[in-house]
């Protein structure tokens, strides 16, 4: 086996400024994305994801110039995702420099938007992202919803048979985040990230609760994952990203040097 | 003056392609574009592409870039790039069967679905960092490892009529003809743009090479 399971620190970014801190960079700001992505970077990432959390029609132009000047300096695979609702949303991405772009809440609503999307870029830059939550009683069978605005609004859709769905509609990779899990440190939900994984023949990133660098093994050799996405331990400099890929290769997980 | 041109022919992110060969070469005068005179003047020539082969394919002809690479693609460095690779073979398996520009004997394929490796099932699209074991010595390879990684993203892999024509191979169920190429030609199936220090390596011996072997 040669291909090396990916890890990618994830970036929450308003109005071009990353909103959680991040240790690396000067603490009175918030963050220049491009010098955090940069840092990274040079850190030996795999790939850097960016969460546009903003909704203003300026903020979103702010976000095109960070992805062009990201562009230019960091050359690594870059994925944006938030407010990515029209094919114009992604040709603009595209065009500024990102390499994929996540589709969420549009996905859900229209999912036919992700079959044109990937007719129209691509299946190979189109990730589709899933935020899901258990929701069957602990003496049930294992049941996750797909939830938007942030897991507060079901949507009444299985998140396994979601995944077939939007793999068949030609995603190129599903972003699947753990609701119950994100924020928590107390690792990735292994259930849903193994269910989905063994149901799609496309690649999984899991994401949502690392707290520890076995959480990120336990990601891929329990959960079946291809990538794992963190942010928090890495931004407030709890561990490197060299310090993550040492630990798993210690554990036989093959990585990029 | 060194002159890159990265053809434009309407498919998907050439940004990523240009500015990569900037920041190896910031003497070099790097122009994307679709204008023939430009390419035919132009030192070294880059054809990238992503998507579907169907659409690039209807582009590149609709635009007269098939002709166009053929030409250019006789006398001075030329490099295709993942899609702008499969697009130099004979034929590709993908879109129902689509006939490519045909300046490589070699077949475009899909890996299969199932894509197995002993009991274990491969994901696919080949997305992520691979190793690349250079079978051929190649002044593109200078300064790089054998087997060192680049970014791979496809679901569909060239497979050469002959050996004689492969530079590097890797390996993801199956072998790939990661790297391909005949005299001034060369042409990759990662994305050397988005492979970091490895990428930019060969994106530098690209722009200083003279085409020769």
């Amino acid at each position: 086996m040669g291909l090396a399971k990916r890890i990618i620190p994830c970036l929450d970014v308003d109005n071009g400024r990353v909103v959680k801190g991040v240790q690396f960079v000067d603490i009175r700001d918030a963050g220049d994305p491009v010098e955090v992505a940069r840092k990274y970077d040079e850190q030996g990432a795999d790939e850097i994801t960016f969460l546009d959390i903003t909704a203003s029609h300026e903020d979103r132009e702010t976000m095109v110039h960070m992805v062009e000047k990201m562009a230019s300096e960091v050359f690594i695979p870059l994925t944006v995702g938030g407010g990515i609702r029209t094919v114009d949303d992604i040709r603009r991405m595209l065009n500024a420099g990102a390499d994929k772009v996540g589709i969420n809440t549009a996905a859900v609503f229209n999912p036919e938007f992700v079959r044109e999307a990937a007719e129209r870029f691509g299946s190979q830059c189109i990730v589709v992202a899933i935020d899901a939550k258990k929701v069957s009683a602990p003496d049930e069978e294992n049941r996750w919803e797909i939830f938007t605005h942030g897991g507060r609004k079901p949507t009444g859709l299985d998140a396994v048979e979601w995944a077939k769905k939007m793999a068949e509609y030609g995603a190129g990779e599903i972003l699947l985040t753990s609701m119950d899990r994100d924020g928590t440190k107390n690792g990735f939900d292994l259930g849903v990230t193994r269910a989905i994984s063994d149901a799609i023949s496309i690649p999984v990133i899991a994401s949502g609760g690392v707290g520890e660098l076995q959480h990120l093994v336990d990601g891929i050799n329990d959960g079946g994952a291809d990538a794992v996405l963190a942010a928090s331990i890495f931004h407030f400099g709890e561990h490197t990203i060299p310090e993550a890929k040492q630990f798993m290769a210690d554990q036989g997980i093959e990585v990029r040097d | 003056m060194n002159t890159v041109a990265v053809i434009d022919y309407g498919m998907g992110n050439l940004h990523s392609v240009s500015k990569a060969i900037e920041h190896v070469a910031p003497d070099a005068r790097v122009l994307v574009t679709s204008d023939p005179a430009l390419i035919r003047e132009a030192e070294r020539v880059v054809l990238p592409g992503v998507g579907a082969i169907r659409d690039c394919m209807a582009e590149i002809k609709r635009l007269g870039v098939d002709a166009l690479v053929r030409e250019v693609s006789q006398d001075r460095p030329f490099l295709g790039i993942c899609v702008g690779m499969q697009a130099l073979m004979q034929h590709s398996e993908e879109n129902g069967g689509i006939d490519c520009i045909n300046l490589l004997p070699g077949k475009v394929k899909f890996f299969g679905d199932p894509l197995m490796e002993g009991d274990t099932r491969l994901k696919v699209p080949h997305m992520g960092w691979n190793r690349v074991n250079q079978v051929k010595a190649h002044p593109l390879w200078q300064g790089i490892d054998n087997n060192e990684r680049f970014y791979f993203v496809h679901s569909y892999y060239v497979k050469m009529e002959s050996g004689d024509d492969v530079l590097g191979r890797t390996e993801y169920g199956l072998p790939i003809d990661a790297v391909v190429g005949r005299n001034n030609i060369f042409a990759v199936q990662f994305h050397p743009e988005k492979s970091q220090h490895s990428g930019l390596d060969l994106l530098k011996n690209f722009t200083q090479w003279n085409g020769k072997l």
